[in-house]
């Protein structure tokens, strides 16, 4: 009787599609209007309503960053890494993104009947070094097992917990006009590595997916610049482009990007001009963007290509008072377009 | 990144440019016939830099947006039969049919993979032998070869559970038809780079000829389209009419004829429907009486209603470069590449979609 009556009270909000599809996952517009018009708007709360990759908890005196996130991948080891390594990583890095310095995990699988021991144990072992390289202890967990079918071999849950840094005062709010946009390394490198193993449109390519974390260098970028770092953010799925829409979106200014000066290794652009692809688009998980105050940009790049995961570290762009919530892209010929935020995932196209 | 970031070199694209305007005297309307075009033009922002004299018209050459919204409706039937693997290039996906979209099919259980090259589906054919594997084989010129190599390749291997369903269209029946139009206002072409090197430029000698119009093979790099428009502008303001090539490093009069071969080894030439234009005559390619076994339009019975346009949507006038995206009254607010009313904005390559995505604020807003 309870259940029928809250459901009563909690009219479904009008979504224009009947259906999940791939694209409510691909981090893009889909996915948005799954969230804003329906998980955000139901649950609403002062820290959920951040958007931020986690929420900032407060215990009396302390602030506790808090973040989660579920990986599914096909197929489970690509070039370069595998799912246990991504779900450490990515939940670390997330917790990093909030100015926090990840300490504790949990982890959760559910396993597909008929995975190979071999398999599971090999992740597993992805998981133990990911953990120590990253300073995090796995700390609780569980284990699902589904029927063959059910599942894709495996799937992983970690949740993330750790202190924010004494200096951190990352928020969204802090963004202001002409503030720097700071990319740590070569973008759509894991986007490209994951397209190059997919069954039916594998090609011979040296790219490996740049899985790593990124809590050791936000930590002390923060030592260093504190309250002048505004925002982290990973551009994971979705790309640069959807997270940089979301953060126009969210600070109601405009970002101008340089196109010359988005940093994309040559073998990946090759690749993306192949299959007709936009590096923008293409996820990312060792990547991550800073949004500086101006007058610390060049310090802070500077300092940032000393760290061998950021050696390719540019300013790709700005923040600007014009074209509010929208993202722009300029190339030296002088040509101006608009970077729109992905509908779905990018199918590779005909010719 | 040879023979990619010389093609991009803004300096050099600067000088092209600046010659482009010293030359240009009147104004003049030059259509670019592929998607490819249209997408490199927006995408590197070169229609916002080129003279006021020279207006660029964005012609039917996106496979995607042609495809009929019939055949779709097929593919998407196809694709929801009992063992049935349906393959496709990637961008056919999200081309709504008339009540839904391949990748929706797929949401809803049907088997539909994305492939980026047709012989990828024979090897799928091979490995599931219960299942018939069907490839939506869309494209001009450009993709007939390989669409053709896997039914030979399929024939080989004695394969009875592949099959096509073709959509194939052909570039110099589509501007004999946009010359023949009355209302064609087009001054120059520049011709597809991609379809002319399978094809080769032979068969535009026939076309400048009969319609005294400029035709100029060309590229789909920045400089390279900022070259063809100069070879085009120094043809109209001398007053010649002639076949050019611009993309010598690619293109050779003949074409590919070791393509050629295995193109007409398979297909027959035959009339064709464009989606937002019309049935050109002798415009596509069908599968010929000896590989018709491997046609999926003959192999299966696919009784379905044929579909109307959407008609609010003006596809017929952008493609005949008669209108520009932004003119019409539902670009961008109906129309997005979310909910396209019809064939320019469903594809990144057709000309409503690459203005959505990749004009200025201005154009986009307005």
């Amino acid at each position: 009787m309870k259940k029928s009556i809250f459901k009563l009270q909690c009219p479904a909000p009008k979504f224009d599609f009947d259906i999940i599809t791939l694209a409510h996952g691909s981090g893009g517009l889909l996915t948005n209007k799954l969230l804003e018009s329906g998980v955000f708007d139901l649950l609403k709360n002062e820290e959920l309503d951040k958007h931020h990759d986690g929420a900032l908890l407060n215990f009396g005196s302390d602030t506790v960053a808090f973040s989660t996130d579920s990986f599914v991948i096909s197929p489970v080891s690509f070039p370069g890494g595998d799912i246990g390594e991504l779900a450490v990583n990515g939940t670390v890095n997330d917790v990093a993104m909030c100015g926090g310095i990840p300490q504790y995990l949990s982890l959760s699988f559910i396993l597909e009947e008929g995975l190979p021991i071999k398999e599971f144990w090999d992740i597993l072992v992805s998981i133990k070094y990911a953990a120590e390289k990253s300073g995090v202890k796995i700390v609780t967990g569980d284990t699902k097992v589904v029927d063959k079918g059910k599942g894709d071999k495996i799937f992983i849950n970690t949740t993330g917990i750790g202190r924010i840094h004494p200096e951190a005062e990352i928020d969204i709010n802090h963004i202001k006009e002409g503030d720097k946009i700071i990319i740590s390394d070569n973008i759509a490198t894991h986007g490209i590595a994951i397209l190059s193993v997919r069954e039916g449109l594998e090609f011979e390519t040296t790219i490996e997916s740049d899985t790593r974390n990124l809590n050791h260098i936000t930590v002390k970028l923060l030592d260093r610049f504190g309250k002048k770092i505004h925002l982290f953010r990973d551009p994971t799925r979705g790309g640069v482009a959807s997270t940089l829409n979301e953060i126009a979106s969210d600070s109601q200014l405009g970002i101008v990007l340089k196109d010359e000066n988005i940093p994309v290794d040559d073998q990946v652009k090759a690749a993306c001009e192949i299959l007709g692809l936009d590096p923008l688009y293409a996820a990312n998980e060792g990547v991550f963007m800073a949004i500086v105050s101006a007058e610390i940009a060049d310090d802070l790049l500077q300092y940032l290509r000393t760290f061998e995961e950021a050696k390719n570290a540019s300013i790709v762009g700005e923040f600007v008072n014009d074209h509010q919530g929208k993202v722009l892209i300029t190339n030296p010929l002088g040509g101006k377009r608009v970077v729109h935020m992905p509908v779905g995932e990018q199918l590779p196209r005909i010719c | 990144m040879k023979y990619l970031s010389e093609y991009r070199d803004p300096k050099l694209a600067k000088k092209v440019l600046q010659e482009i305007k010293k030359t240009v005297t009147q104004p003049c309307n030059i259509m670019e016939i592929c998607g490819g075009q249209t997408h490199s033009l927006v995408k590197n922002g070169i229609l916002n830099v080129l003279p006021d004299e020279i207006t660029m018209l964005h012609g039917p050459g996106c496979p995607v947006c042609v495809t009929p919204l019939h055949l779709i409706d097929k593919a998407i039937y196809l694709s929801e039969k009992e063992n049935v693997i349906l393959c496709s290039f990637g961008d056919m996906l999200r081309v709504p049919g008339s009540k839904k979209s391949l990748l929706e099919a797929k949401a809803g259980g049907a088997d539909v993979r994305i492939l980026y090259s047709p012989l990828e589906a024979v090897t799928l054919a091979e490995k599931n032998p219960c299942k018939e594997v069907i490839f939506f084989a869309v494209g001009f010129e450009t993709t007939a070869p390989s669409n053709a190599l896997s039914v030979i390749h399929a024939e080989k291997l004695g394969l009875k559970n592949y099959s096509i369903l073709t959509s194939h269209v052909l570039v110099p029946p589509a501007i004999t038809a946009l010359m023949e139009d009355p209302e064609s206002r087009i001054d120059g072409f520049l011709a597809a780079g991609h379809v002319c090197s399978i094809m080769g430029y032979w068969e535009y000698f026939p076309l400048v000829e009969k319609y005294k119009i400029p035709i100029v093979v060309t590229g789909f790099e920045p400089l390279d389209i900022l070259q063809g428009i100069l070879i085009t502008v120094k043809q109209l303001e001398e007053g010649r009419t002639e076949l050019e090539n611009q993309y010598t490093r690619m293109v050779k009069e003949e074409g590919n004829t070791s393509a050629q071969k295995i193109i007409n080894q398979v297909f027959d030439v035959s009339d064709q429907a464009w989606r937002g234009i019309g049935t050109i005559e002798q415009s596509g390619y069908r599968l010929n009486k000896a590989y018709e076994r491997f046609d999926a339009d003959k192999k299966f019975s696919i009784d379905i209603e044929k579909a109307e346009e959407n008609k609010e949507c003006i596809a017929g006038d952008i493609m005949k470069g008669l209108k520009k995206p932004y003119q019409c009254v539902h670009f961008g607010k109906e129309c997005t590449p979310q909910n396209p009313l019809g064939a320019p904005m469903v594809s990144s390559e057709g000309a409503c979609a690459a203005y959505y995505n990749f004009s200025t604020m201005f154009k986009t807003i307005s």
